[in-house]
């Protein structure tokens, strides 16, 4: 019988991936936007997101509200310690957001409204960078709540994550636009895919590598039965994705790449899920402990089996709608 | 300035700004999306190209304000566990779940299908596009009610327990959801919407028939609002007379703040018009009031007796300078709507709407007041709830996070520039917008479309229009 915290584990695990694969590729596309040759260029580069970004963010709010919900412990541990990452990326989501719209309702301002959306792109995607090696690092807690500085977050660790996070982001954008446009645009980002999608890689390889050494627990569970056969499969299925990625680029394919970088993604995630597991928030705090009591875990889930999949349904629709190569001209301002 | 004061205050500050900032797009996105529904439907029902006007028009007014509604509220998930998260940590069981049924029946559905109710007309076609806004601003409303409800809990705990953990545990989800002020709450939170969106409806209508007295849109909305004033407005009144009764019952200390009433009544309390707290003294100096008007109307009895303030002990006390001025600021803002709403009708018997122009101008006078009223209503009814923020049994000072001082003073000071320069950007937007009549192509953008060589986008000739049908 599976523990309900076990099962909301999961499901948060879920909503965050889902969060990551989503705006990750929206996010890269802000990141990219700079790239941009022309106002043509940039016009379908925002178009190719403005019907979807806002369901895409939504997932963060899942994310952090489901914690909320079925962890509070382990939300009020991982947001104060993570008090200025958490900060900023907000910040920055608030640049990129309103980017959307006013860019679109000025032209003197343009400029800087354009800046917003790659600097808040760029900045929020380097702070769940952040965030997600500092967790890993682990968080001190004491009696129920953070028991570190407020500076605990910045090590070189943390920012090597953050880099990475910026570079496969900006993979997924890359790919992302592959697969929604056509000519000068689309041949710009299959050259940058290759770059980019090289560089995602290596970084997987330096991170994959120092964090066994972040913790010697990380250690243990890579390197001991059970854990030990993943450490076989992972990087045959890694190398996987990236052959798919690049004979895909190769071969000149629209959605092959985006879905390659996609996999690549979710491979990471199970491997960060696995190096946690049973923890939380590394180093102490175990699922079981943080989770809400059985009725707040019941209630909750009870609508999270009946929307989730409804959200899921909706949701491709929406991406169904919009199909297809993006016509720059298409738009509503 | 802020390199003296605590973490709690400083914590406190920024809550206060930050929320306060997103109840403005909420306010006016939950009666806009309603309104657009509305339009839609009626463009759908009648064929009235002024109906479809109007709705693409308020449709970009509604995308730049929803979006700041959204960034905005994103702040709002996570501030509850970056600065308040031993709060979290006790109430995540009850509130958590709460918030959790806010984003998956309402974030998602209105993120989901506000792309296709923006953009999606022409690929969708009429029914489901009516769908999709209709599903946005169903969103809105289930948004309100959930965050509502988690907010009334806060104010008026109920179906709980405490656990070994100082956590308070879930015991029956039905009193949890419907807690005693929760129906009460969210019936004057709806209607303060609906009223705050026909305002500024109206103000802008108002605008416009100041230029252009035939202008048809302008006519069009500005009578809808005006209606919308006269039947909502008394009905705002009504619901929160029964609010504050409701108050009365659980929160007695946030009435007596909101009264005024340092002393006790055993006899009749009166009610204070206006008059300058003095909290040192604790008496109201300089105080206009009624005889015993306020027993009639709390208690519904001339000589019913009042306890004041001077029966809650002092550390539970709430600041009764800010309660008791936003409350009348709140409450003389309802009755100016009420005087717009009826002033509108005694012009529309006589054939003046859209003639009389300090009517007009009132109406735009008026268009930013329900901002004004959502906000002091909201002040009134969390400083109302202060020194706790679960009515009487969790302080605010026992709810903090153990973030330090300068972390909290850093981003209270990156979110006021922040919010200061992109909301005043937002709003600057929105009332260029709003300066513009209904049906101007490509409503606020001054530069020419994007558009390649030799070919003429057939938005160019009909923007938004789904059926070629000449639109603008």
């Amino acid at each position: 019988m599976f523990e309900l915290s076990f099962i909301w584990a999961g499901i948060i695990a879920f909503a965050v991936l889902t969060y990551v694969i989503l705006d990750g590729f929206d996010l890269g596309i802000g990141i990219l936007f700079p790239t941009a040759k022309s106002e043509r260029d940039k016009a379908t580069m925002m178009n190719s997101i403005a019907p979807i970004w806002d369901g895409n963010e939504t997932w963060l709010v899942m994310g952090g509200g489901g914690l909320f919900a079925v962890f509070p412990l382990a939300y009020a541990v991982i947001m104060p310690a993570l008090y200025m990452p958490i900060i900023l990326m907000l910040l920055a989501l608030i640049f990129r957001g309103v980017a959307f719209e006013y860019r679109w309702r000025t032209e003197r301002w343009k400029p800087v409204w354009d800046a917003a959306f790659f600097g808040g792109s760029i900045m929020a995607a380097f702070m769940q960078g952040i965030a997600l090696g500092a967790l890993v690092q682990g968080i001190k807690v004491a009696d129920r709540a953070y028991a570190g500085g407020w500076w605990d977050w910045l090590t070189a660790f943390s920012i090597l994550t953050g880099v990475a996070v910026v570079v496969g982001y900006a993979l997924l954008g890359a790919t992302w636009l592959i697969l929604k446009t056509e000519g000068p645009l689309q041949n710009q980002m299959q050259r940058y895919a290759w770059w980019l999608a090289a560089g995602t890689l290596g970084f997987i390889g330096v991170v994959s590598i120092m964090t066994p050494f972040q913790d010697p627990i990380y250690f243990q569970r890579w390197f001991n039965l059970p854990g030990s056969i993943l450490s076989v499969l992972m990087p045959g299925a890694v190398l996987a994705a990236a052959f798919s990625l690049f004979s895909g680029l190769s071969a000149g394919k629209d959605g092959q790449p985006f879905l390659s970088a996609l996999s690549l993604f979710v491979l990471c995630f199970v491997g960060i899920g696995i190096s946690f597991y049973p923890n939380i928030v590394p180093p102490g705090l175990t699922i079981a402990e943080a989770a809400a009591p059985d009725a707040s875990l019941k209630f909750a889930l009870v609508g999270t089996v009946v929307l989730v999949p409804l959200i899921l349904v909706y949701t491709a629709y929406a991406y169904w709608v919009f199909r297809g190569k993006i016509d720059p001209e298409e738009g509503y301002h | 300035m802020f390199d003296t004061m605590t973490a709690e205050t400083l914590a406190r500050m920024q809550f206060a700004f930050t929320v306060s900032f997103h109840i403005i797009f909420p306010a006016f996105s939950i009666g806009l999306a309603s309104y657009l529904a509305v339009l839609n439907g009626l463009w759908l029902k009648t064929r009235d190209e002024t109906y479809l006007t109007l709705f693409n028009y308020w449709k970009k007014i509604f995308a730049v304000a929803f979006g700041m509604g959204v960034v905005s509220g994103i702040v709002m998930s996570y501030q509850f566990g970056t600065n308040w998260s031993v709060f979290s940590d006790k109430t995540g069981p009850v509130l958590g779940p709460l918030m959790a049924y806010e984003v998956l029946s309402a974030f998602f559905l209105e993120a989901g299908f506000l792309g296709i109710m923006l953009f999606g007309r022409e690929r969708v076609g009429d029914k489901l596009h009516m769908f999709a806004t209709a599903m946005v601003a169903f969103g809105t409303l289930m948004s309100a009610t959930w965050i509502l409800s988690v907010n009334s809990w806060m104010q008026t705990p109920a179906g709980y327990s405490m656990n070994e953990l100082g956590q308070f545990v879930p015991e029956d989800w039905w009193q949890i959801v419907f807690n005693p002020s929760f129906p009460y709450r969210l019936v004057h939170m709806v209607l303060a919407a609906y009223l705050t969106t026909a305002l500024v409806v109206g103000g802008v209508g108002g605008l416009h028939l100041l230029r252009n007295r035939e202008d048809a849109p302008a006519r069009r909305m500005f009578s809808m609002a005006m209606w919308m004033l006269v039947v909502v407005a008394p009905l705002q009144i009504f619901a929160g007379d029964a609010h504050g009764l409701n108050t009365l019952e659980h929160q007695p200390a946030k009435v007596m703040a909101m009264e005024g009433h340092y002393d006790s009544h055993p006899d009749g309390a009166p009610l204070i018009l206006f008059g300058i707290p003095n909290p040192e003294e604790k008496r109201i100096d300089y105080a206009i009031e009624i005889p015993k008007l306020s027993s009639l109307i709390l208690k519904h009895h001339w000589d019913a007796p009042l306890a004041g303030l001077d029966t809650i002990p002092d550390e539970d006390e709430p600041p009764v300078m800010i309660v008791f001025w936003s409350f009348r600021v709140m409450v003389g803002l309802g009755f100016a709507m009420l005087g717009l709403g009826a002033w509108s009708l005694w012009r529309r018997i006589k054939g003046k709407l859209y003639a009389d122009r300090w009517l007009h101008r009132t109406a735009i006078l008026m268009g930013p007041m329900g901002f004004v009223a959502v906000l002091a209503g909201w002040i009134t009814t969390e400083v109302g709830r202060q020194p706790f923020t679960v009515y009487g049994l969790l302080r605010t000072s026992d709810s903090l996070a153990p973030v330090a001082a300068p972390a909290v003073a850093a981003s209270l000071i990156a979110f006021i520039i922040v919010y200061f320069f992109i909301f005043g950007a937002g709003t600057f937007y929105l009332l260029r917008m709003m300066n513009k009549p209904a049906g101007t192509v490509r409503l606020g953008l001054r530069d020419a479309p994007v558009r390649a060589a030799g070919i003429t986008p057939i938005q160019e000739t009909h923007p938004d229009d789904a059926h070629g049908v000449k639109g603008d």
